[in-house]
């Protein structure tokens, strides 16, 4: 216990750490996500094919894997060598979680009536402007309960990068776990951490999802 | 019932200027839905002004024909024109097309997610590149045409359907097309809201503007209409004056369509 309180500055910067891993990487693969999305249900073929590849090999692939790809296999190859161990955090979270985040709002995508993109065509709108005036506005409206899960799961999933020496808030409670009596409490501690930061972001997602409701 | 101004433009189309006076043709067109062959050698010429009813019963292709003159639907063999310039593959050339022909769909697909205004204005504001105040000025004076000014802060879900569909012809109306194509513009409405519809798009014709109208409305044929065109399986199976048609259809499928729904 007086582990936890009188090295609480410790604690503090693990979890902002988490923060900044889980925002970074949010931000990140909700735009690679939206990105792949529109590839799939988009006209070039090519970028179909790519896209759609791209998630189901990643979907099936453990997050740990596409750590040791980011963090040793990358490197072998000449990419991301001099990167801080955060952002390379970030790239391995964001490989990852862009997929997930793409069928959420591909699901999103396919419960935007049919007729809200044809009348966007037939005003000459092109394919761009079509996704980003009138489909994905309205796609991204329906995905917001989807999409929490995803980025819920995503800020659990950035504990995976203790593994790789980020002394995030994971990494934090085991070294404190390693030095304590009382692992109990320090459990907790970190758990209630994670709590409120997903409690966070639930209560974003509930709080847009209302205004929209009343938007419509 | 043809203005008098419309006549002469019909009949100098008949002599000299045929090409010139003709905004959208469709040369030996067919389409296909897999085995389906949905439009069958379509030849179809509109004139500049022209008001044409399409008539038809369920499945006889007329929605696929509206949807190939702006390339809603590509189709598969022969040509389709729009004031002299064959249609362009899908792209930014085919987008700039479609800003020139109006479509107002049965479901009117008013942007949801937009308020009324900015359904008008959002093509204007994307497409021709106007200014925001601009376009809402515009959009404002269209609204205020339709009838439905006083609504334009308002989301679609917050109208009823008549007041919708007259958005949807506004929407349309604020790209200034060459053209408007209306597919059952009246089928989803409630009685007592049609004739607030058709008044709009009787005023527009009025105002000379080149329609494409697929409707069963036979009054609206009869107010507006220069030509009715009938389709069966695919097919234009007959043209002629709305009069005529009403009165004295020629094919056997005609009159068997019209036997159906004039008993109703
Ligand atoms: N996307 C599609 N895929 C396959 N078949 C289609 C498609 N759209 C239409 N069809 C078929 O093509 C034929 C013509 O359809 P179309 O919608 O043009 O008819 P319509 O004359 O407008 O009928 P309605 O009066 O019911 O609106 C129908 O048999 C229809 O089932
Ligand atoms: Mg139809």
């Amino acid at each position: 216990m007086d582990d936890v309180t009188s090295e609480f500055d410790l604690v503090l910067q693990a979890f902002w750490l988490t923060i900044q891993l889980a925002a970074l990487s949010g931000v990140v693969s909700l735009v690679l996500g939206t990105v792949l999305a529109a590839m799939r249900v988009g006209p070039v073929a090519p970028f179909r094919l790519a896209a759609t590849t791209y998630v189901n090999v990643v979907r099936n692939t453990p997050l740990l894997i596409v750590f040791v790809f980011v963090f040793v296999a990358f490197p072998n190859l000449g990419l991301l060598v001099g990167t801080p161990f955060l952002l390379k955090g970030v790239v391995a979270v964001s490989l990852y979680t862009a997929p997930f985040v793409c069928e959420a709002i591909r699901a999103g995508i396919n419960a935007v009536p049919l007729g809200q993109a044809e009348a966007a065509r037939a005003i000459g709108l092109t394919f761009g402007q079509t996704m980003g005036n009138v489909v994905l506005p309205q796609a991204f409206r329906a995905a917001v309960p989807p999409l929490a899960s995803v980025l819920i799961a995503m800020t659990k999933n950035t504990s995976i990068a203790a593994v790789f020496g980020l002394m995030e808030a994971t990494a934090r409670m085991r070294y404190f776990t390693n030095n304590s009596a009382d692992d109990t409490v320090i459990f907790l501690v970190f758990a209630l951490g994670y709590i409120i930061i997903v409690e966070t972001l639930s209560a974003g997602a509930w709080g847009l999802e209302r205004r929209w409701r009343v938007a419509r | 019932m043809a203005r008098p101004g419309r006549m002469w433009i019909v009949s100098g189309a008949m002599t000299t200027h045929r090409t010139t006076d003709d905004l959208v043709v469709l040369d030996h067109v067919d389409k296909w839905f897999g085995q389906l062959h949905v439009l069958k050698d379509v030849d179809l010429r509109i004139r500049r002004g022209e008001v044409v009813v399409v008539i038809g019963p369920s499945g006889s292709g007329k929605s696929t024909l509206c949807r190939a003159i702006n390339r809603l639907e590509p189709i598969d063999k022969g040509t389709i024109t729009l004031d002299g310039k064959p249609l362009p593959e899908e792209g930014k050339e085919l987008a700039a097309l479609r800003a020139e022909v109006g479509m107002v769909f049965q479901s009117f697909n008013l942007f949801a997610h937009k308020t009324i205004l900015e359904n008008v204005t959002l093509g204007p504001i994307k497409v021709r590149g106007h200014k925001k105040d601009a376009a809402e000025k515009r959009a404002r004076e269209l609204l205020d045409r339709v009838g439905v000014g006083h609504q334009a802060e308002k989301y679609p879900a917050q109208l009823s359907g008549g007041q919708q569909q007259r958005v949807a012809i506004a929407r349309a109306l604020a790209m200034e097309p060459k053209v408007m194509l209306f597919d059952e513009p009246t089928s989803a409405l409630d009685p007592e809201m049609i004739s607030e519809v058709l008044e709009v798009m009787v005023d527009l014709a009025k105002q000379g503007m080149t329609m494409v109208v697929v409707t069963h409305e036979m009054g609206f044929a009869r107010t507006a209409g220069d030509r009715v065109v009938f389709m069966a399986d695919g097919a234009i199976v007959e043209e002629a004056t709305p009069e005529q048609f009403f009165t004295n259809p020629q094919s056997d499928r005609a009159k068997d369509f019209l036997g159906k729904i004039l008993k109703h």
